[in-house]
């Protein structure tokens, strides 16, 4: 270990790059830590147009999004970039474990002053049989298969989950070449915006709500899928069973967040449902109840890449209090703009559940003294 | 399965053109793709089997998360292969199950 960062960034997706960047504003001597060769983490494939106003960087696509933030982070002389890098522990006193994969494998130590964890998510798994066969693979391997490395996943797909995720993944299907057989939704509605269900109506992929899926049909590889109906309450319904040839069974069934490094670290971990699962404490600052500790992006709650940068940039700032690098009047200043532009991107229906959670969140640590206080006592 | 010529949005910028080697035969690959990726452009999905019931084992996640991917590259057992990219003339082969780890030659 030679040199001292003030700030390791775990994780340079849309959060841990908006970090770095803010922090650099404040001559912040940060490490931006990732396990990919590039920068830029799930941004590098969405190939969709993002929503929201001018500011939010509507209308742009989420790789020329994430290209820009990359290039701006690679030449900023306050940030070190390491690629091809993953954290693997962060320890009592304050060690940072990195595995280095490329250009030569090594272990590398390094003790930062603050750290912000942007981690990110990984995808869920639906429980039925069948789901472990080579071709059931998750929304976002489906992208970084087609969008990262130009391979197309399979010929006929079925689309489990009619989320956000789902429907943009059935239209960059479509775009690459692969047919969707099908979208099952297995609540009574669409999950996404209605725009991008109906564009992918339009090119004649039906979207089934009330379905489920029943099984992956095949012996070494998703050779079919058989599908059915359910109840109201979520059983399927015999008799409605249907078989479909399909190659792939793309799952969009949400994401959790890779909570491992900041537990760890010693962060408080809540369960908050709305937020994704298991989710590190935090405040509306992107602090956690360890001083030195931030978080941001999906790994802070399940939410979007526009969300994500915003939140980057507060715990940037949290970091720069940490660190004494700022005038108390800097900080408000920042921290009002960051925190309205974040109102604003949560003014959509769909934002509902992720300010539920925010909320018990809050109020997280009083509610468990007081479920404590409702259990029996023990023996 | 077959590598997206004509996209819409994209570019693809696949790197240099390599053999390497699937269970000792030859696979054309490309040196931006990883492992996982370049077998499955190849047609191969299944990159091992699971360690009780030899159940078949292709990617999930293509993040380097779900530990679905594991192969043995050049003697080494649970590489991630979706995250390790091809390079020319390396041996990977199905894992099966937990495969011990080799101790490796120390580089003096």
């Amino acid at each position: 270990m030679s040199e001292r960062y003030e700030l390791a960034v775990v994780g340079g997706g849309p959060a841990g790059l908006s970090a770095a960047l803010m922090a650099s504003k404040f001559g912040v001597k940060t490490v931006l830590v990732d396990e990919n060769r590039k920068l830029g983490g799930q941004l590098v494939k969405q190939t969709h147009k993002f929503f929201g106003s001018y500011e939010h960087m509507a209308g742009v696509r989420g790789i020329a999004i994430g290209r820009k933030l990359s290039e701006e982070v690679m030449n900023d002389p306050n940030i070190t970039v390491m690629l091809s890098t993953t954290a693997i522990g962060y320890y009592e006193d304050g060690t940072l474990a990195l595995y280095q994969r490329e250009p030569e494998e090594k272990l590398i130590d390094i003790k930062p002053q603050t750290v912000i964890f942007a981690t990110g998510a990984r995808e869920n798994m639906l429980a039925f049989p069948g789901n472990d066969l080579p071709g059931v693979y998750g929304a976002g391997a489906v992208q970084t298969l087609m969008n990262v490395y130009g391979v197309l996943p399979g010929e006929r797909v079925l689309m489990i989950g009619s989320g956000n995720i789902g429907l943009i993944v059935t239209y960059q299907l479509l775009q690459a070449g692969s047919s969707v057989e099908a979208i099952v939704e297995i609540l009574p509605r669409i999950g996404g915006y209605i725009v991008h269900a109906s564009k992918v109506r339009r090119y004649g992929v039906p979207i089934l709500t009330r379905h489920t899926i029943i099984e992956a049909i095949g012996d070494e590889k998703v050779e079919g899928a058989v599908i059915a109906q359910v109840d109201e309450r979520f059983r399927p319904i015999p008799g409605t069973e249907r078989e479909l040839d399909v190659d792939v069974i793309c799952l969009a069934v949400g994401l959790a967040p890779i909570i491992n490094l900041t537990w760890q670290a010693g962060v408080e971990i809540a369960y908050i449902p709305e937020l994704g699962g298991h989710v590190p404490w935090h405040d509306e600052d992107m602090r956690t109840n360890v001083p030195n500790v931030f978080v941001a992006g999906d790994l802070a709650g399940i939410e979007e890449a526009t969300t994500a940068m915003i939140e980057g940039e507060l715990a940037a700032l949290s970091a720069v209090e940490f660190l004494g690098k700022a005038s108390p009047s800097e900080l408000v200043a920042k921290r009002e703009d960051a925190h309205s532009r974040l109102e604003d991107l949560r003014l959509t229906v769909f934002s509902e559940k992720v300010k539920a959670g925010i909320e018990k969140l809050k109020n997280w640590r009083a509610n468990l003294t007081e479920r404590a206080g409702k259990l029996p006592p023990k023996g | 399965m077959k590598r997206i010529e004509d996209h819409p949005v994209l570019d693809f910028d696949r790197g240099e053109k390599v053999v390497f080697y699937f269970e000792g035969r030859p696979i054309e690959g490309y040196t931006n793709e990883t492992i996982a990726a370049a077998l499955h452009a190849a047609g191969i999905k299944v990159l091992g089997y699971s360690a009780r019931k030899h159940r078949p084992r292709g990617f999930f996640c293509a993040i380097g998360k779900c530990s679905s991917c594991l192969m043995v590259v050049d003697g080494r057992p649970n590489v991630r292969t979706c995250m390790e990219f091809v390079r020319p003339g390396i041996h990977v082969r199905r894992q099966h199950g937990l495969e011990s780890i080799v101790q490796e030659e120390s580089d003096e």
